[in-house]
């Protein structure tokens, strides 16, 4: 039950990733434009960031990992795309005040908008290691299911943002589902921690 | 289906004998190539196999513009025919902006493009040169245009037309974008736009269009381009056009451009009205206008 559940948490986790990345392309081209760097700028900064996610969600996952704490990354991460959602166009105004070359202003707008949140998101899939592995025997089999569903979760997040998405709803519209279907995980692994913990 | 093929290849080869490829080549935006056939020289994008004619020239009477909807292009004269300072978005061949030049010897006109390729093509094979007056800017328009009003700077004439071989990038479509492109003209200002949609994505274009100029003269040809020519604080009367087109018109007609039949074109509001707009929180563009290809 809990592993049907941490599991599901990936794939959100995953799916929320590159859905956000995908509308960064939408949200830069405003201001820094449709040109390839701006892509490059965007996937610079989201693997630089899932890089320190992986590396910090380990180092997290060795001091009392539980379910709590898990959700709390959840957490982090929706409250982290705040600023991107409350405060796009007025850290990007900044930005392009500032920055006169777009390649570097879309660089460095990626790192303020994008990068907290995808290192928390970052985080996500290593801690989920630790909680699922119960001997070292089986250790490389749970993180290749966990990798598997993370990554089909990204694989979809790109899929529907770019075919569908899109198409329906404004850019915000997405980023506040994706900020409350966080959210939601958080405060269910939250839960479910609570109730393991009674039990 | 082999028989097929292979007549369509005899075919080819036949329409290809009078055909000379100048040049190709894989920018970073799109594979570009310059053919010449009857004399006629022209730049193309081949996106999707499908592949469209940006820019021509008639080698042996450079001034003649080719391309149908380059005379339609200069409409905004009508409501302002003495433009300043001018801002191209999408070089192409670099024609139009040439015919600006020779039109208004010694005017500023900005050129943008968003791909240093497409200026080095200009350059080489469409007599396209920058002069003191005469620059062009290996930029996003978008981001040019940021700048540009940051700047201070004002345009009297405003032509969009960047392609990106599908169609117009999404966010040189947006409600936005216009609204920006509006405050950058000067009081007396024309934006004229090069569009082609059809079906749903031709609604929601509209829509925007008026909701950022007002009315606006829509000027479409039978089939495909539709101009769009809109002032910042909507059109000046009839009368007014009428008087720009005759001061002008007789410069006009060695290039083949006739404002009077260009204006005819207008079919004033035939979009529906309730379409939605295209704002930077919403512009599928791209996917409205594959959408709109299959339901008409």
């Amino acid at each position: 039950m809990t592993a049907g559940l941490l599991f599901l948490l990936v794939f959100c986790g995953g799916f929320s990733i590159m859905s956000i990345e995908l509308l960064g392309g939408r949200i830069l081209a405003p201001y820094f434009g449709s040109s390839i760097y701006v892509w490059g700028s965007l996937i610079t900064v989201f693997m630089l960031a899932l890089s320190i996610g992986y590396l910090l969600g380990g180092r997290f996952s060795l001091q009392n990992p539980s379910l709590k704490r898990f959700g709390a990354l959840f957490i982090a991460s929706a409250l982290l795309t705040l600023p991107l959602l409350l405060a796009g166009n007025l850290l990007m105004d900044v930005v392009f005040e500032y920055v006169e070359d777009p390649r570097y202003g879309s660089l460095l707008a990626s790192v303020v908008l994008f990068l907290l949140p995808t290192i928390a998101l970052g985080m996500i899939s290593p801690y989920a290691v630790r909680l699922l592995v119960d001997h070292r025997d089986e250790s490389g089999h749970v993180a290749g299911k966990l990798y598997f569903v993370s990554t089909i979760g990204s694989a979809l997040g790109t899929l529907l943002t770019s075919f569908y998405l899109v198409l329906y709803f404004e850019v915000n519209q997405i980023l506040i589902a994706i900020f409350l279907a966080l959210l939601l995980c958080g405060a269910t692994a939250f839960a479910s921690g609570f109730r393991q913990a009674a039990v | 289906m082999r028989l097929l093929l292979g007549l369509l290849l005899v075919a080819a080869s036949a329409a290809g004998a009078a055909e000379r490829t100048l040049h190709t080549e894989r920018s970073l935006y799109r594979n570009i190539s310059v053919i010449e056939e009857d004399g006629v020289r022209c730049l193309r994008f081949t996106v999707k196999r499908r592949e469209s004619r940006q820019s021509c020239i008639d080698m042996a009477d450079p001034d003649r513009l080719v391309l149908p909807y380059t005379p339609i292009a200069f409409a905004g004269l009508a409501v302002n025919p003495q433009p300043q300072r001018v801002l191209v978005l999408g070089l192409g061949g670099g024609t139009i902006v040439n015919v600006f030049d020779q039109l208004f010897p010694g005017i500023e006109v900005d050129a943008v493009e968003i791909d240093p390729a497409v200026i080095n093509v200009a350059r080489d094979y469409f007599n396209f040169s920058e002069t003191a007056s005469q620059r062009v800017y290996a930029r996003d328009g978008r981001v040019f245009v940021r700048r540009a009003l940051r700047k201070g700077k004002r345009y009297d004439y405003i032509l969009l037309d960047a392609f990106n071989g599908d169609y117009i990038p999404e966010h040189l479509m947006t409600a936005e974008f216009l609204e920006e492109c509006r405050q950058l003209l000067s009081e007396d200002g024309v934006l004229v736009a090069n569009t082609f949609s059809s079906s749903r994505l031709y609604n929601s274009e509209s829509a925007t269009y008026h909701s950022v100029f007002g009315d606006f003269l829509n000027l479409r040809r039978r089939l495909g381009n539709r101009i769009i020519v809109a002032a910042p604080d909507g059109l000046p009367p009839e009368d007014t056009l009428r008087a720009n087109v005759e001061s002008i018109d007789a410069d006009l007609e060695r290039f083949g451009i006739d404002l009077v039949r260009a204006l005819s074109l207008d079919r004033g509001r035939d979009w529906r009205r309730k379409a939605r707009l295209l704002t930077d929180q919403f512009s599928p563009a791209n996917l409205m206008k594959s959408q709109g290809d299959s339901d008409e």
